[in-house]
């Protein structure tokens, strides 16, 4: 982890024009998008910007599958490049991203989740986990997906997004919900000029005499090339496994782990403290990165005595990978809300006492034994 | 001491060293390989290999840049313009092509196509029609013609149920992104200076930074046609350049 210099004073922004104004800040040479709720301000901000950054692309395509491509060929092409979107958009995208990490670009695409599935809502959700974090497109292939939980982290994680994607050589994925997007929040933006860019040898910018061209692809038919392709992405994939961050707020002592990312994990974070104050020991595991998934440290907690409630918006995505985690060892429970509710501190405090009594009724017994 | 043939002989004709010593893998007598020379040779002639970036296609011609000896990236299928756009944004100042056949150009990536044209992006856009899908088994193609019998259209193309050939460098051509937009073939010399000078002219409009040139070159597929070589140039010829004649289709003014 590289620390992040930020601004001394803070402004208060929405969670989209403080990730707008980071990419900017970031470095950012290209940006291909197109409109959708509840994301369209980053778009909107950039274009308000231009005039101010004329080293910056910023196009509207036409479609989402036009801007992935034009943001594969601007990567390719050796630049800091970023596209944004919302579910459906994100679906339209994913055989371009299939596409880039196949090929090794780098770049920050920023999804700012809606309830779906199909148009949806445009009210808030995270029912885009399993695309974001296994795949979503064709192919064996991932994603770094970072999970931000306030505007800070929505400025932050762009340069995050750069810093990882362009170490790695793949796609990094904000994935955002869309009450980050709108909500208003005090920000200590990123300093502009802090993030250095690696070199792109491989780039397509035109050969010179002193070296072979470069030619960026994906398609390798002979399968044993495939495989070697393949081979070398998940090796990639287990590297990447050392940029693993988890947030753990009152875990020492916890009986009881939440276990919940973004928004949710914020929610989350209010039901610990109303669940200390009744005396249970709830503590929050927030994982950041989704992908790499922090299976370790859940799995550090898990334990005969201990309990997981698992809380996302959405039907129950991510609590697979805590139940993997935890591998049988402690009950895992899940607390959903779908189609753009947000789940209540009360509705989350009711599944947190419930298993508080069964807890108690277990340690009894087993105390009679 | 014995004579190697160079001792005596003068070479007049040879391979340009825009192209790669890789062997195509087209069909005997297909015209990709003539498209991929002409516009390599116009590269070469102009000098501007080191400052040309390519972008191929999804289609039989998806290994161009295993031919094409510049820096080159392999687009998904139908968005080859999308990716040039992205190419051509942040590197202004180079020479940017896309090369697709009429199924990714005219069916897939239509909209990117259209669009592309409509920013007027300063790009040359070589599209290979040959009214079939060839890579994948010679299929129907937006451009095949009506009553052409296909695989997916055994009984010949009924423009009442199947649509019509589309003719889509005529359509790209009404927008003022367009700049110089025209049909060439590649069956005989004559055909072949024509699109050198054609392509010749779209890379000295793109260093003017006029817009978008569109170059269409009707072209054959012995093997999805199930014809022999000479017999698909002849049946191009019959049934092809009356539905989609070659010439000039929109000039611009100082050319004229
Ligand atoms: C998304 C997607 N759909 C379908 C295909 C399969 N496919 C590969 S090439 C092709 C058609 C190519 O035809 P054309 O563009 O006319 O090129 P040609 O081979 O005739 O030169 C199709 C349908 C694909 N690769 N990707
Ligand atoms: S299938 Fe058709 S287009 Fe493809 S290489 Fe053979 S002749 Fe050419
Ligand atoms: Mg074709």
């Amino acid at each position: 982890m590289s620390e992040i210099q930020h601004d001394e004073t803070p402004k208060l922004m929405k969670g989209n024009e403080a990730l707008a104004e980071a990419s900017l800040r970031a470095g950012l040479q290209a940006y291909f998008g197109y409109p959708i709720t509840p994301q369209s301000e980053i778009l909107e901000y950039l274009a308000e910007k231009a005039p101010e950054h004329t080293e910056v692309v910023v196009l509207q395509a036409e479609s989402e599958i036009a801007a992935i491509n034009m943001v594969y060929g601007a990567s390719g092409a050796g630049a800091r490049v970023m596209t944004t979107s919302s579910s459906p958009g994100i679906s339209l995208m994913q055989e371009g991203i299939s596409y880039m990490a196949a090929s090794e670009l780098p770049c920050v695409i920023a999804n700012v989740q809606r309830g779906g599935p199909g148009l949806g809502t445009i009210q808030p959700a995270q029912g885009d986990y399993f695309q974001a974090t296994k795949g979503g497109g064709h192919g064996d292939y991932h994603m770094i997906v970072l999970a931000p939980s306030s505007v800070q982290e929505m400025a932050d994680f762009v340069f995050d997004g750069f810093r990882l994607a362009e170490e790695y050589r793949m796609p990094a994925m904000i994935l955002a919900d869309g009450a980050l997007g709108q909500m208003m929040e005090k920000v200590y933006l990123p300093k502009a000029g802090t993030l250095p860019k690696k070199e792109t040898p491989w780039a397509t910018v035109g050969k010179t005499a002193s070296r072979e061209r470069n030619y960026i692809t994906s398609l390798h038919i002979e399968s044993e090339k495939m495989e070697t392709v393949n081979l070398h992405l998940q090796d990639t994939y287990r590297k990447l496994k050392q940029e693993v961050r988890c947030e753990l707020t009152n875990t020492a002592d916890a009986d009881i782990f939440l276990v919940a990312f973004g928004l949710s994990a914020r929610i989350c974070n209010k039901v610990m403290d109303i669940a200390r104050a009744k005396g249970i020991n709830v503590g929050v595991i927030r994982p950041i990165t989704l992908y790499p998934f922090p299976y370790d440290i859940i799995a550090s907690f898990a334990g005969p005595a201990k309990m997981f409630l698992t809380v996302e918006m959405n039907a129950g995505q991510m609590v697979e990978d805590v139940r993997l985690a935890v591998n049988g060892k402690s009950p895992v429970y899940f607390k959903g809300r779908m189609g753009g509710m947000i789940p209540t501190p009360e509705e989350i405090m009711l599944e947190v006492e419930a298993m508080s009594e069964k807890q108690q009724n277990l340690n009894q017994s087993a105390g009679y034994l | 001491m014995s004579m190697t043939i160079s001792d005596n002989m003068e070479t007049v004709y040879q391979k340009p060293a825009t192209l790669t010593e890789t062997p195509m893998h087209y069909c005997p007598g297909c015209g990709h390989g003539v498209v991929h020379r002409v516009l390599m040779e116009v590269i070469e002639e102009m000098g501007i290999a080191e400052q040309t970036i390519g972008v191929a296609p999804v289609g039989c011609s998806v290994f161009a840049y295993h031919y094409m000896n510049v820096d080159m990236q392999a687009a998904p299928h139908g968005r080859a313009s999308a990716v040039a756009t992205g190419v051509r944004r942040v590197l202004p100042e180079k020479y940017v092509y896309s090369y697709q056949g009429d199924g990714d150009l005219a069916a897939i990536g239509t909209g990117e196509t259209i669009h592309t044209v409509n920013r007027g992006e300063n790009i040359l856009m070589v599209f290979v029609n040959n009214g079939i899908y060839g890579m994948t088994g010679g299929q129907m193609a937006p451009t095949s013609l009506c009553g052409m019998v296909t695989s997916t259209s055994p009984y010949g193309r009924d423009e009442h149920v199947m649509g019509h050939p589309l003719k889509i460098t005529e359509m790209i051509a009404q927008l003022p992104g367009a700049y110089y937009v025209a049909r060439h073939a590649v069956h005989t010399p004559t055909a072949v200076r024509k699109l050198k000078k054609a392509f010749k002219t779209s890379f000295e409009m793109q260093k003017q930074k006029k817009g978008t040139c569109f170059i269409e070159v009707v072209s054959n597929c012995p093997s999805g046609w199930k014809m022999t070589p000479v017999e698909a140039n002849d049946w191009m010829e019959k049934n092809m350049f009356p539905y989609y004649p070659l010439g000039d289709i929109k000039v611009p003014a100082t050319m004229k």
